[in-house]
């Protein structure tokens, strides 16, 4: 066992070292979201009786039982141990991808075939990128049990949700290392991985929109999302779920190591199949070039996306069902105009989350330009009679229209099952396509942030995840944490009219494409004239 | 600025990265119909200056023309009569061999169906692999076949052979023979230089961004010495005091030596008096004649391809 794990320590610098701005960086942030979250709560809700009066109301929203999951409890602490649900699908992603990163990209690009020539042992690759990303989720997760405590928060609550933090990146680290072994392209692992994840939380959401005693409640309990909130922290927790996560990491982590050794480095599991021996006469083209490549990711994010669809809008007409023994709520609603305000209050909370996922595809739609140029395989097609505008544009088309397809499915998915459970499809399609129609403006945005990185700083291009991460953030953390008007201003969805059941407001979707339109013309000119590679 | 038969013409061409002066003041000329052989060690500027004239990096400072045209300007009309082998050829995962032999072609504008079937044949390539199940040569088969099957004027190729096997070498070599009777020109950088001694009328060397040397090999060999090793009755002494006569060697009856092209017949008269048993002289191979432009001036500047 020494020798298969040989060599492990200068990997672990190396990763260190590769790491060392970016891994600090979300390290510290998620450590410090918590507390923030528990201030911010704290200054919003001074009393006990203020708690429990939030928390009842945040649990009688069904938006936010399928988004973030079930409150536990009616302290400060249950407030934001249910707040910060949204930062363990984060950090979960954050170490899957991180994983991937260290293992497969490295045999794909060839620098493991490069160490694997020196002293390196079979298992020290991918034990050196486990350890690295195990460790820091472990710190933070002792950071956040450190800190909240400070906040007036119970003790071994705050020890719950730092462990709950921590494993629920521990777990999809060992996804992560699963999935690299299973395909021979680092895009493939990522696909698996992020499917994984997408499937675990779409369990847990499902399970939890109408709400712990819903019909369905069950499937949270298959996600491992859903075990990390079943920890209760701050609320006479539950230790042993913990044991779950436990043998779900140890499980997929195992399997990768039993993989890792049936497999000769390079290759994956799956075998590569044979392709054609001429190409088709309609691949004569950069767009038809495009196409191939964009292809796999339209049909996942479209098909995952309607299927978020499906099950969001199936329990929609069960939301009504949360505020049934609560009289207070009820009456509120009946003012308002009955349980049709709250199910579209849902639904257009649901619409909201959906674009944001889809703006995560547009982001990575775009990277995939930055993606072709750093791994030169956009020199060749430049080297032909393609120009250079031609060439991004074959690309963008995918970036906009990609997602624009994915949210429309799931605009079009929701309004279809919602409709045939009410019992009104012909009224409920046109009003969810409308809804997901209003907000492609501020999901384009992301595109043009993107295209901006990659027409004037390319090197940077991949800090529109950052620009992402930001979105996220200020969307679903933004209103907690107290932020200003004008921060709350920076992300595209704040401007983004709340629909169905609101008012549709043209003039702000306008001017998200004025502005986006501004970003994106320029870019692309500054492109025409910089050096590529 | 241009002659008329010249495909390519650079004059004073530089480019810097950041800190790093790839080209400094880089002067080329590529006449219509000849290889004209590029060489020089990893990180002298071949690639930049290649990116340069496919348009892909932008010159600081220089003047250049390339097929009547500007290379950075006119790119998407000129690489309709150009193709490029860059030296390491990444491909498309998803993509077979075969759809990225016909994809490259016709964004150029055509490709030689018949052509594109020998060159498989030659270089014993399968079309069918995707992109990542091919090796290093084989990738950079499968984009020498896609430009050589295309009908252009002007080949560029970076190292094209840096990942072939001898044998692929050699085929590629009697393909480039072919090519030129057809009358296209090549521009092939390599640090390989028996590649180039065989395939060359002309040779640029390249060192930290700067043509050192260009012309014909004859005319570079003019320059140098003839090596002679021989092994002779007597002891050989008194051979270094000839003028012209360098690097003696001795060791016992045997000896090695460099002279110089005008003074070849004193060393052989002296030779001679001291009774050969047995010679062999053999002109100085590109590699003698390389290594001394790099052992000439030990101050390599830094310098990145």
């Amino acid at each position: 066992m020494t020798s298969s794990l040989a060599g492990i320590r200068p990997l672990v610098r190396l990763i260190a070292r590769r790491d060392r701005f970016i891994m600090p960086l979300w390290v510290l942030v998620f450590a410090l979201i918590p507390t923030a979250v528990a201030s911010a709560f704290a200054e919003l809700y001074p009393t006990d009786a203020q708690v429990a009066q939030a928390t009842q109301q945040f649990a009688s929203n069904p938006a936010f039982n399928g988004l973030l999951g079930p409150i536990y409890g009616d302290t400060l602490g249950s407030l934001v141990a249910w707040r910060n649900s949204i930062v363990f699908i984060v950090i979960a992603v954050v170490s899957l991808l991180t994983v991937i990163r260290h293992t497969r990209v490295d045999e794909e690009t060839g620098r493991r075939e490069l160490l694997g020539s020196t002293v390196v042992g079979r298992h020290a690759p991918l034990t050196a990128a486990l350890a690295v990303v195990v460790g820091a989720d472990l710190v933070i997760g002792a950071l956040i049990a450190a800190t909240l405590p400070s906040s007036g928060l119970p003790v071994t609550g705050s020890i719950a949700l730092g462990l709950a933090m921590a494993t629920c990146g521990i777990v999809f680290a060992a996804v992560g290392a699963l999935a690299a072994q299973v395909t021979e392209t680092a895009g493939g692992a990522r696909g698996i991985g992020i499917a994984v994840l997408a499937l675990a939380f779409v369990l847990r959401a499902a399970g939890d929109s109408a709400g712990e005693n819903g019909a369905v409640s069950w499937m949270s309990w298959l996600s491992p999302f859903g075990w990390a909130q079943r920890v209760r922290p701050y609320a006479t927790e539950r230790w042993w779920v913990f044991g779950m996560l436990a043998v779900f990491a140890a499980a997929a982590g195992g399997v990768a190591y039993v993989l890792s050794v049936h497999r000769d480095v390079g290759s994956g599991i799956l075998p590569a199949r044979l392709g054609p021996a001429s190409a088709s006469p309609r691949l004569a083209s950069p767009l038809a070039l495009a196409w191939r490549l964009h292809r796999g990711l339209v049909a996942g994010w479209a098909g995952g996306l309607a299927v978020l669809g499906i099950i969001y809008g199936s329990v929609a007409d069960g939301v009504a069902d949360l505020i049934g023994d609560n009289p207070d709520m009820m009456e509120i609603f009946e003012r308002l105009g009955g349980a049709g305000v709250l199910i579209d209050l849902y639904l257009s909370g649901v619409m909201s989350v959906l674009a944001v996922i889809a703006t995560g595809y547009a982001v990575q739609a775009t990277l995939r330009l930055r993606a072709e140029e750093e791994a030169t395989r956009a020199e060749p097609v430049l080297a032909t009679s393609v120009g250079r505008l031609e060439w991004v544009g074959s690309h963008l088309v995918f970036a906009f229209a990609g997602p624009t397809l994915a949210v429309l499915a799931a605009g079009l998915t929701t309004g279809m099952t919602y409709g045939a459970v009410a019992g009104d499809v012909a009224e409920q399609v046109p009003r969810l396509l409308g809804a997901a129609l209003a907000q492609l403006p501020a999901m384009w945005m992301l595109v043009a942030v993107t295209v901006v990185l990659f027409g004037v700083l390319p090197r940077f291009t991949e800090l529109s995840w950052v620009a992402y991460g930001a979105i996220v953030l200020i969307t679903f953390l933004g209103a907690v944490l107290g932020f200003d008007q004008w921060a709350l201003d920076l992300s595209p969805f704040t401007h983004v009219p709340t629909l169905p059941g609101g008012e549709l407001l043209l003039a702000p979707l306008a001017w998200l494409l004025v502005v986006g339109a501004l970003l994106v013309v320029p870019a692309l000119g500054r492109f025409r004239r910089r050096d590529i590679g | 600025m241009a002659r008329m038969n010249d495909v390519i013409t650079m004059e004073g061409v530089s480019k810097t990265f950041g800190p790093v002066r790839a080209l400094d003041g880089l002067d080329l000329s590529v006449q219509q119909g000849e290889v004209h052989g590029f060489l020089g060690p990893n990180g002298a500027g071949k690639t930049t200056t290649l990116r340069i004239l496919l348009g892909l990096l932008h010159a600081d400072a220089g003047r250049m023309q390339m097929l009547g045209g500007d290379p950075w300007n006119d790119a998407t009309e000129l690489h309709k009569r150009l193709a490029y082998v860059p030296g390491d050829v990444t491909l498309w995962p998803s993509l077979s061999g075969g759809e990225v032999i016909d994809l490259l072609g016709r964004l150029r504008g055509g490709l030689n169906e018949q052509r594109r079937g020998e060159l498989l044949e030659i270089f014993d390539l399968d079309p069918t692999k995707k992109g990542r199940a091919y090796s290093k040569g084989n990738r950079q088969k499968v984009a020498l076949v896609a430009a050589l099957a295309s009908d252009v004027e002007l080949l560029l190729l970076d190292e094209p052979t840096a990942g072939l096997d001898p044998l692929m070498e050699e085929s590629f070599r009697r393909v480039v023979s072919e090519e030129l009777h057809n009358g296209r020109t090549i521009l092939l950088s390599s640090h390989i230089l028996a590649e180039v001694e065989a395939l060359c009328d002309r040779v640029s060397i390249i060192r930290a961004g700067r043509i050192v040397e260009s012309g014909t090999l004859a005319a570079m060999r003019h320059l140098t010495r003839t090596t002679i090793e021989a092994e002779v009755a007597s002891p050989p002494i008194g051979l270094a005091e000839v003028p012209g006569v360098h690097g003696v060697l001795i060791d016992g009856n045997r000896v090695q030596c460099e002279v110089d092209g005008d003074h070849l017949d004193d060393a052989l008269r002296r030779l001679t008096a001291l009774g050969v048993r047995s010679i062999v002289a053999h002109p100085p191979t590109l590699e003698e004649l390389f290594l001394r432009h790099y052992r000439a001036d030990e101050a390599p500047k830094p310098a990145a391809s």
